[in-house]
């Protein structure tokens, strides 16, 4: 695919860019909300399971005699009898068959809190009482804790057929590297390390199983996101048919990333079903998604060199990533392809290095977080300018503006291949420094300090890329196992024969994100309807069409091409009947208003009801030609990505759409107690063309909070001999409403040239930025104590630790 | 440990304006009683442990943890949980503040949120985005931030202030 076509968008939109209420809210008002622990099949059975508390041990034996002869114990499944049921679970990592990954562990235990044996009872509660019968002999293992230790040659294994712990390692050179920094006047270096946090929605991951003897048929209902495209692949562990599995979308209590593609809850559920010919629910606790999730976030260390010039421009940055993804890989490591989409940040540099090795270790593995890793890419660049811009005794906001990109440089390919569309990027600093009122605020903060108050100001200017390619799963491979290509998102419109309006979605359900909103407000733009009245609802993946899901920022772009193309084919059809009917040429009637008329002439008109009823029930009064019904779906490819060379040199497009935020923070430091305090923050977000304001304004806040979190509070720590030293809420601290300041945002809309109506993805939005703005603003805060965040969370203990380190 | 699904205790207690009666293993926590023997699944679990608040509905006109309160400590008492709040399909004050200020996202946290918002509003009159703010520190919420739930407490309650002055 060459740079597709330019898009022309008009300004003026009907329900495109109104906050209007979301459809979604009264079932949830109404505590309705549909949520999977609301599912209670007839006779249905509840699972626990029994997990390891040793973080690598061998499994010498397992008696479950005591909990199978508890009344109401229908199923007591051992890893081993797991394995004898099931295939290894799906796994888009690196030499997947070197290092299974099965639903219960089989001879060893990986981690703490690894589960070992599942117990399906009458009730929850019985489980957990058999679950306490269990007697499990273990031979503990040398813990596998520091990645940096597990690199090594003669470290033990976290899976002995590997032969190593390092999963992958790979180095990319793009660009003039060793010129760039030949040339430059200095080189700025450092070591980082972004600690381990995830999503934790309040709502945990759960499914219920219905295994259907006489069809064959496997149901499972799962708060899960995106199984529609790889659903065969779940099959395959389920040893189902691939037409015989059926995914039905349950509204999930949130997600951030930790329920897509969730495949270890349906697997136990499905397993356990077949088996005991009953419903069966799994619904993890809260100690088993922090623990056996398999969605915990990036954990990176970094050794970074930017080559910059003394007038303040970059020119070059080498990145060597050492990441700890605990003990297995399922997703490869696409969380660096997210980080090399947008490597550069809003700058114009000209070459990268990037070196990455993925190591094993006893710990939970990673998953999804808000950001797939290209949030710690952000911070990471943005700490590298800062110090850049403290060496160069440069305002940091300066230094940012003398290296963007100018608007009109776009279509703009970065030295990975990736392309930006396009952007304003002066546009949004001017904004956030007035919405901040920085000015005013650097006044204050030396008014401050002269009273002794460490005031701090920290300022980010990063991307958001948005609406990936799949080639960023294997562009890291010379010769990958599959080179897929397709994320489709597909839609159905059906216009009943009243007139009204349902959209079917493939993909999963409401998720926290407002897709039944935003689907309603492009449908009423398309057909001029209020989008109160437009139903939306979910297809399980029986009656699916191709789709992805949303992940990567990228549901309300493919969402909108495919309402778009959908839309044009019912108006097509439309068209054709309401030319017959009112005798005129198709070509000479116009969409106005809600129906078709024959142009200069408003009252040769038909209403798109008037056009329903009749496609609908008029058969013998409609063209021979003209089928009964008034529907159409769509499947939407991605509008723009391209394929990686061969040699690497060039990723080629997989996430062009790029959103670009400012965030500035204004904190107070107690240097006695490491107590992080905001004064202001300020947000200004441009995402394209927005859909709904308000929504977009919920996302930027929620998801500053989460990275506030991440920045301050948040860490799954293991204590070095493997043990996790956070299995609740009660140690995993996540931010309530008095570690989070009230946010002034801002917006602005920079449309893309090649999407629906110009839209960009929004939805993980505050969370890429808010960590480099916070750390920022902790360092010029504690200047005098000469702290720089190397680290993250920046905890209170480790603030003062720095204190007190010097630095 | 298993006699507990023997003995049962009975209660009687007030849910929602409706007198119920039932007998209750003594483990039986009043959020999964709500949820499983009531069928009144508004009420939700984040963690079982007292420290997420999902599980919050007012026991005598006060927000207690129902996955911390055993069924049979609640007999003898008056409960409110979210299926209580609206009338005739009628949003309460609160919901419809939530609804017009944006003050959910998922939807998990919040009918916890709205009782706790409902019981921070009747404690304090005229109360301030500041107190909100600090009274809802309680209830963690994932998804919004907290901003438009502060905002919608204060809205609701000046809406239920002009009710009651009307
Ligand atoms: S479920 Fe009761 S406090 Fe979290
Ligand atoms: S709205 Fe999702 S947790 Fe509060």
């Amino acid at each position: 695919m060459t740079i597709p076509d330019v898009r022309e968008h008009t300004t003026e939109k009907n329900w495109i860019g109104k906050s209007i209420p979301r459809l979604e809210d009264r079932r949830f008002l109404l505590g309705k909300g549909g949520y999977i622990d609301d599912l209670v099949l007839p006779n249905m059975l509840e699972v626990a399971l029994v997990r390891s508390i040793y973080p690598h041990a061998r499994i010498v034996s397992i008696d479950t005699s005591e909990a199978e002869a508890l009344p109401g114990v229908a199923a007591v499944v051992t890893g081993a009898q797991a394995a004898e049921m099931t295939d290894p679970l799906p796994d888009f990592g690196p030499d997947p068959e070197n290092h299974p990954w099965r639903c219960l562990a089989v001879d060893k235990v990986r981690y703490n809190g690894e589960g070992v044996v599942a117990i399906a009872a009458e009730s929850r509660a019985i489980a957990e009482d058999a679950a306490e019968l269990v007697v499990i002999e273990y031979e503990p293992l040398e813990p596998i804790v520091d990645p940096m230790a597990a690199k090594e040659d003669g470290s033990p294994l976290v899976h002995e057929t590997l032969g190593t712990n390092i999963a992958f390692h790979r180095e990319f050179t793009f660009g003039e590297v060793d010129a760039d920094f030949e040339g430059a006047d200095r080189i700025i270096s450092d070591t980082l390390h972004w600690g381990r946090s995830g999503g934790q929605p309040i709502e945990t991951v759960g499914a219920v199983a219905d295994y259907d003897d006489a069809s064959g048929m496997m149901s499972i209902h799962a708060n899960s996101l995106s199984f529609t495209s790889y659903l065969f692949m779940l099959a395959g562990t389920l040893r189902v048919p691939s037409n015989k599995l059926d995914m039905h979308p349950v509204s999930a209590g949130g997600s951030f990333g930790s329920k897509l593609w969730e495949v270890k809850t349906p697997t136990i559920a499905g397993m356990l079903s077949r088996l005991c010919g009953r419903p069966v629910k799994f619904l993890q606790d809260r100690m088993e998604n922090i623990s056996n999730g398999d969605h915990h976030g990036s954990d990176r260390r970094y050794e970074v060199d930017l080559a910059v010039m003394n007038d303040g421009t970059l020119r070059s940055i080498k990145i060597t990533t050492v990441e700890d993804y605990g003990a297995y890989i399922q997703f490869g490591v696409g969380h660096h392809g997210n980080a090399l989409a947008q490597v550069t940040g809003p700058y114009k540099m000209s070459s990268v290095y990037y070196d990455v090795t993925a190591v094993l270790t006893n710990k939970c593995q990673q998953g999804a977080y808000r950001g797939f890793g290209s949030e710690v890419g952000n911070w990471v660049l943005e700490r590298m300018v800062d110090l850049a811009a403290a060496e160069l005794e440069m305002d940091p906001a300066e230094i940012r503006r003398r290296n963007f990109l100018e608007p009109d440089q776009f279509p703009y390919f970065i030295p990975t291949g990736n392309v930006y569309d396009s952007g304003d990027y002066g546009g949004v600093l001017d904004k956030a420094l007035e919405l901040a009122d920085y000015a005013g605020w650097r006044q204050r903060q030396t008014e401050a300090r002269a009273e002794g108050r460490n005031v701090g100001i920290g300022i980010c200017t990063c991307q958001e890329r948005s609406v990936f390619s799949a080639t960023e799963f294997w562009f890291w491979f010379d010769e990958p196992g599959a080179p897929v290509s397709s994320m489709p998102e597909s839609v159905t419109l059906d216009v009943d024969a009243l007139g009204n309006i349902t959209a079917t979605l493939y993909s999963c359900a409401m998720w926290g994100n407002s897709p039944e909103t935003m689907v309603a407000q492009l449908v009423g733009e398309e057909f001029d309807v209020d989008p109160q009245t437009v139903n939306v609802v979910y297809a399980s993946s029986n009656q699916g069409l191709p789709a992805t899901g949303p992940g990567g920022s990228r549901f309300t772009v493919m969402v909108a091409g495919a309402v778009e193309v959908a839309s044009a084919k019912i108006k097509k059809k439309g068209a054709a009947i309401a030319a017959h009917l009112l005798e005129a040429n198709v070509e000479d009637l116009t969409w106005v208003n809600g129906g078709f008329e024959v142009a200069g002439t408003p009252t040769a008109r038909m209403e798109l009801a008037d056009i329903a009823i009749q496609a609908h029930l008029f058969k013998h009064g409609l063209p021979e030609e003209i089928e009964s019904g008034l529907e159409a779906s769509h499947v939407y490819d991605h509008p723009y990505t391209t394929m990686p060379n061969d040699d690497r040199t060039d990723l080629g497009v997989f996430y062009p759409f790029m959103g670009h935020a400012c965030h500035i923070a204004v904190v107070e430091v107690d240097p006695d107690t490491g107590k992080v305090d905001f004064l202001d923050y300020a947000a200004v977000h441009d995402c394209g063309t927005m859909v709904n304001p308000r929504s977009l304004c919920g996302h930027i806040v929620g998801g500053t909070a989460q990275g506030i979190g991440t920045s301050l509070l948040e860490e799954f720590v293991y204590d070095d001999d493997g043990v996790l030293q956070t299995p609740s809420f009660a140690e995993y601290v996540i931010p309530t409403s008095m570690d989070v300041p009230e946010l002034k945002i801002g917006h602005q809309e920079t449309p893309s040239p090649y999407t629906p109506h110009g839209i960009k993805g929004g939805g993980e939005a505050g969370r890429m930025m808010a960590p480099a703005a916070i750390s920022a603003a902790i360092d010029d805060a504690l200047r005098d104590h000469g702290v720089r965040v190397r680290r993250l969370p920046a905890t209170p203990e480790r603030i003062v630790d720095w204190i007190d380190g010097g630095g | 440990m298993n006699q507990g699904q023997t003995e049962r205790h009975s209660v009687s207690l007030t849910v929602n304006d409706r007198a119920v009666e039932a007998e209750v293993e003594p483990r039986l926590s009043l959020a999964d009683f709500l949820r499983r023997h009531l069928d009144l699944v508004g009420t939700h679990l984040g963690c079982e442990q007292g420290a997420c608040g999902a599980c919050t509905v007012l026991v005598d006109g006060q927000s207690v943890r129902a996955c911390l309160m055993l069924t049979v400590q609640a007999d003898g008492t008056t409960v409110e949980t979210v299926e209580g709040l609206a009338t005739n399909g009628e949003l309460h004050p609160v919901q419809e503040a939530f609804r017009t200020k944006q003050g959910l996202q998922c939807g998990f946290c919040t009918p916890g949120m709205l009782m706790r918002s409902l019981e921070l509003i009747r404690d304090n009159r005229g109360i301030t985005a500041e107190q909100a703010r600090e009274g809802l520190a309680s209830n963690m919420c994932r998804c919004t931030g907290y901003q438009y739930i502060v905002e919608a407490v204060v809205e609701a309650a000046s809406n239920m202030d002009t009710e009651v002055n009307q």
